[in-house]
């Protein structure tokens, strides 16, 4: 087939294909633009419009239920960070919130994900049962585990009390509730983590494992020198989906323990929700919006940074 | 007797470490069925043995009628409803938009293409909760709040359909091309190339991002919460807290019931199409 271009014939057939490309290419330019127009016009209507819209609503003194909005520069950030004793519990239920679950959602993660990738028989029941939580619905989740954590007559209390332990009231005590809230959170969305990490697990050569093993090392030498660098791209990019993921927690929160008891699991997200749609304080919740969006973006670029840093 | 199994001691630790390592994993998976199976079984009791001391594994006296009584406490047929039309309408709106613009960003040349792609890229990571407040006044301007407008045209335009872009573009981009050649000679456009040709090739990535968008619909809490008023209206997650007492306390047994109807069919699904649905959540990866 390759011979035929060196023949005359061959040659003019290329070029008289070329010219019919290149009028093709401004067509199929159109075409690419067509196609992606519909998607372009959605980002402009409901991204970028509502992002500007949102910084701009975050310089106003907005009312929903009265529909005033009056600018007002940056009073809404200088209340936040001088005048609202409430943003700052806020920020740090949110930080201990995704302080504690990212590490507890790795560890588990990573633990599950190597015990898995020895290939025995019923490997892949285990997987489904992981991943279960992850393909129910948030509110469901939740709904089911404030019916088993709730206090006296809650089913964990009674099964402790069968043996003998006078467990607390763990939705209703400011310290057990935040660590409820985060074990819960952890066991619907691990699995997703247990996937891919077993995915980056099972893609280490084995040569590397064998050779190491030749040279005598046991099997935790193999996981700390060999397997835990060779994950550490994996593991660094799960942290940083699932960080980002933490701070956006709302659902989970909402329906097992409304922000209680006392605030006491009121993060950051639910704040917004309390203060746009129960407060009707449209514009104060704007500038807690705008520090969420900053909070992300500035965790996205650092993912940026430290992927291309591996890549080099 | 343990030389004769086990060639040599070796073996045997070897044995007993699987063995452990086995019975610590069935440990494990303790909190991720037990919530499956506790929400089935409350279900099925009355409201006094829910609570009773010593809890029962089974039901002592099965009430099948809480699962007539979850359709007379509130219109939950309707809300039901609603979640099915909505998320299949976002299921097939963004299948469309998403294979669109994934197969143009993966097959037409046209200039400013890469910067679109990361434009639009950069929609992945904006918080739905950062824009809601906006969205909510947008919508509210246009009489579209109290409906299921919202719902239904954010997820399908805006940022979560990007998600499906992009893994549209990945399979478009692994497709050969010769494929399309042929429809090329015949004369056929962009639009037919793309429909009759390169759409029947992609329906596995259009299986795995089917199954994502109908679960992302039909689990949405904060959007029906925040864009929703009337009860007729409601979707599933704000129906399930909605089995309470005139004094807000859960009617644990209605609401067990409900929620496993709304859990079920999706597990069911899960557990025939396990292999896809991990394998698309997995590729999208993005979730905490």
């Amino acid at each position: 087939m390759s011979t035929n271009i060196s023949t005359p014939r061959g040659t003019a057939a290329v070029k008289q294909k070329k010219r019919r490309a290149s009028t093709l290419a401004g067509r199929d330019a159109l075409w690419g633009y067509l196609f992606i127009l519909p998607q372009l016009l959605g980002f402009l209507i409901f991204v970028v419009g509502p992002l500007i819209a949102v910084i701009v609503f975050s310089t106003q003194d907005r009312n929903l239920l009265f529909g005033t909005a009056t600018p007002v520069g940056l009073d809404n950030y200088r209340t936040l960070l001088t005048g609202d004793a409430l943003f700052w519990q806020v920020m740090q239920n949110t930080l201990y919130f995704s302080l504690l679950l990212v590490p507890l959602n790795i560890v588990v993660a990573l633990a599950l994900a190597l015990a898995l990738a020895r290939p025995f028989r019923g490997a892949h029941l285990f997987r489904l049962v992981y991943f279960a939580p992850v393909v129910t619905a948030a509110a469901a989740w939740a709904i089911v585990w404030r019916f088993i954590l709730q206090g006296e007559n809650g089913t964990l209390n009674q099964f402790l009390r069968l043996v003998g332990i006078d467990g607390p009231n763990w939705l209703h005590d400011p310290f057990w509730a935040m660590q409820a809230v985060i074990a819960t959170r952890v066991l619907k969305n691990v699995g997703l983590n247990i996937v891919v990490l077993l995915g980056a697990i099972l893609n280490i050569p084995a040569q590397y494992e064998e050779a190491a093993r030749v040279d005598g090392a046991g099997s935790w030498r193999v996981f700390w020198n060999i397997k835990l660098p060779l994950l550490a791209p994996a593991l660094l990019f799960v942290s940083v989906i699932t960080l980002i993921g933490s701070l956006k927690v709302f659902d989970h929160i909402m329906l097992m323990t409304a922000g209680g008891p006392g605030n006491s699991t009121m993060v950051l997200v639910y704040y917004i929700y309390y203060q746009a749609f129960q407060f009707f304080q449209t514009g104060y919740a704007s500038a807690l919006a705008v520090v969420l969006f900053v909070v992300t973006l500035g965790l996205t670029i650092l993912q940026w940074v430290l992927r291309k840093e591996e890549i080099q | 007797m343990k030389k004769r199994v086990f060639a040599n001691r070796y073996a045997f630790t070897r044995w007993l470490g699987a063995a452990l390592l086995l019975a610590l994993l069935i440990i494990s998976t303790i909190p991720f069925i037990f919530p499956f199976w506790w929400m089935i079984i409350g279900s099925l009791k009355n409201p006094t043995e829910i609570f009773a001391f010593p809890p029962t594994l089974l039901p002592k006296a099965w009430q099948w009628q809480n699962y007539v009584e979850v359709f007379r406490y509130q219109p939950y047929a309707l809300h039901y409803f609603n979640s099915v039309y909505i998320a299949v309408l976002v299921t097939i709106g963004t299948l469309f938009v998403a294979s669109l613009s994934g197969y143009a960003f993966a097959r037409i040349p046209f200039p400013g293409r890469s910067v679109l792609f990361i434009l639009l890229l950069s929609s992945i990571m904006m918080p739905a909760e950062v824009l809601i407040i906006p969205n909510f006044f947008m919508m509210k301007m246009l009489g579209l709040s109290d409906t299921h407008f919202p719902l239904i045209a954010i997820p399908i335009l805006g940022a979560p359909a990007v998600v499906g872009t992009f893994m549209m573009r990945q399979f478009f981009v692994s497709i050969p091309r010769e494929i399309e050649d042929a429809a090329t000679v015949d004369g056929a456009n962009r639009f037919g190339i793309f429909w009759h040709v390169a759409l029947p090739v992609a329906t596995p990535a259009l299986g795995g991002l089917a199954i994502l968008t109908y679960l992302a619909s039909w689990n949405l809490f904060l959007e029906p919460l925040v864009f929703l008023d009337s009860i007729n209206l409601w979707t599933i997650p704000l129906s399930l807290r909605n089995f309470v007492d005139p004094y807000g306390a859960p009617l644990w047994h209605l609401q067990l019931a409900a929620t496993t109807l709304s859990v079920l069919p999706i597990l069911i699904i899960y557990v025939v199409a396990q292999r896809q649905i991990v394998d698309s959540f997995a590729t999208s990866g993005v979730k905490g």
